[in-house]
């Protein structure tokens, strides 16, 4: 096992699933109740000093008891190493702990994370759909059964008719 | 160039005399003056400022006073993915234009969506705004936006301009 996932599970023990190195890339699975802790844990650490959060996405895999997957992406600058830390979310309580307060940078992808997957994020300053309009009704566009060609608002122009 | 080609040339030093309607003279200024809008939407903005810098220079036709404001331009060239969220926007600009006004769909995006046949994009700026000219290509190349430029130079040259104008495109409102 990559001497940074043993680090960690060593401290989780109960919140430590997996890992997973795949072409110098470090994956680890965490339970979603210890998300939270184990990413402040990484970002503090100083042997771990991840300061940068690279990238929040979410996996959609409709055929599995937990549904969802957010992916979490961070980097440490000093140490030069990254970490790619994975949590899976029910269908029934889409709900994960926000990142913001440890990393500012969180905050943009998880509302698009948000926004396409439908993901809440507990305790995010400020949760609004950031691509789609904040009066989109469809649902969300990039989970597995939402039709490819939409459900049809790209055909409506409402503001057509609009007088003003 | 030729824009109008009226009798004989005239000799150098010769006073020239041309003759011709007046609404002729009011097409041929206008078509000779198209000051465009920019709006680049996506790759295709690319083909259009090389159309606009010194190696194709549309200056030589008369459309290359690109404006920011669309109180003050004649021609929306449209180019690139028109995503719905857009659309609004595109339609407000448009309004927005004085007449007479111009459109071409530069691309294929903003032709018929493309490839895009997704939730976000919109299958073609026909469906809100009235265009003029279509471009093919993806993205076209300059050689290709000043041909769908010249065919609307001549379209222009058609129009009517003290008599009322026959309708136009309609907007199939939804």
């Amino acid at each position: 096992m990559h001497p940074i996932a043993e680090k960690i599970q060593t401290r989780f023990p109960e919140g430590f699933i997996s890992s997973n190195e795949w072409r110098g890339d470090l994956a680890i699975s965490v339970k979603r109740d210890a998300l939270h802790d184990v990413c402040a844990y990484i970002r503090t650490d100083p042997e771990l000093d991840c300061d940068y959060m690279v990238h929040v996405s979410s996996v959609d895999w409709p055929d599995e008891a937990e549904r969802f997957e957010v992916v979490y992406e961070v980097y440490s600058i000093r140490k030069r190493h990254r970490i790619r830390i994975k949590t899976r979310v029910p269908e029934d309580d889409c709900r994960v702990d926000s990142m913001v307060d440890l990393w500012m940078g969180a905050d943009f992808m998880e509302r698009e994370v948000f926004d396409m997957m439908g993901i809440r994020f507990n305790h995010h300053p400020d949760l609004r759909r950031i691509l789609m309009p904040d009066d989109y009704t469809e649902g969300y566009p990039l989970r597995k059964d939402f039709p490819v060609q939409g459900k049809g608002w790209r055909d409506t122009f409402d503001f057509l008719n609009d007088p003003n | 160039m030729g824009l109008v080609q009226i009798g004989p040339p005239a000799k150098d030093g010769d006073i020239g005399i041309m003759t011709l309607s007046l609404e002729k003279a009011v097409n041929w200024a206008r078509k000779g003056s198209l000051w465009p809008m920019t709006f680049g939407l996506a790759c295709c903005a690319i083909e259009m400022i090389a159309a606009v810098s010194s190696r194709y220079d549309i200056d030589r036709y008369g459309a290359g006073v690109f404006r920011a404001s669309p109180r003050q331009s004649d021609l929306m060239i449209v180019a690139g993915t028109v995503c719905r969220r857009m659309a609004p926007v595109i339609r407000k600009i448009y309004d927005q234009m004085p007449e007479p006004k111009y459109v071409i769909s530069m691309g294929s995006c903003a032709t018929s969506g493309n490839i895009y046949d997704s939730y976000s994009v919109v299958q073609g700026v026909d469906r809100f705004v009235p265009v003029d000219i279509y471009v093919p290509g993806c993205p076209p190349t300059p050689e290709a936006l000043f041909d769908g430029i010249f065919k609307l130079q001549d379209r222009i040259m058609q129009k009517r301009v003290f008599t009322k104008q026959p309708e136009q495109v309609k907007v199939v409102r939804a």
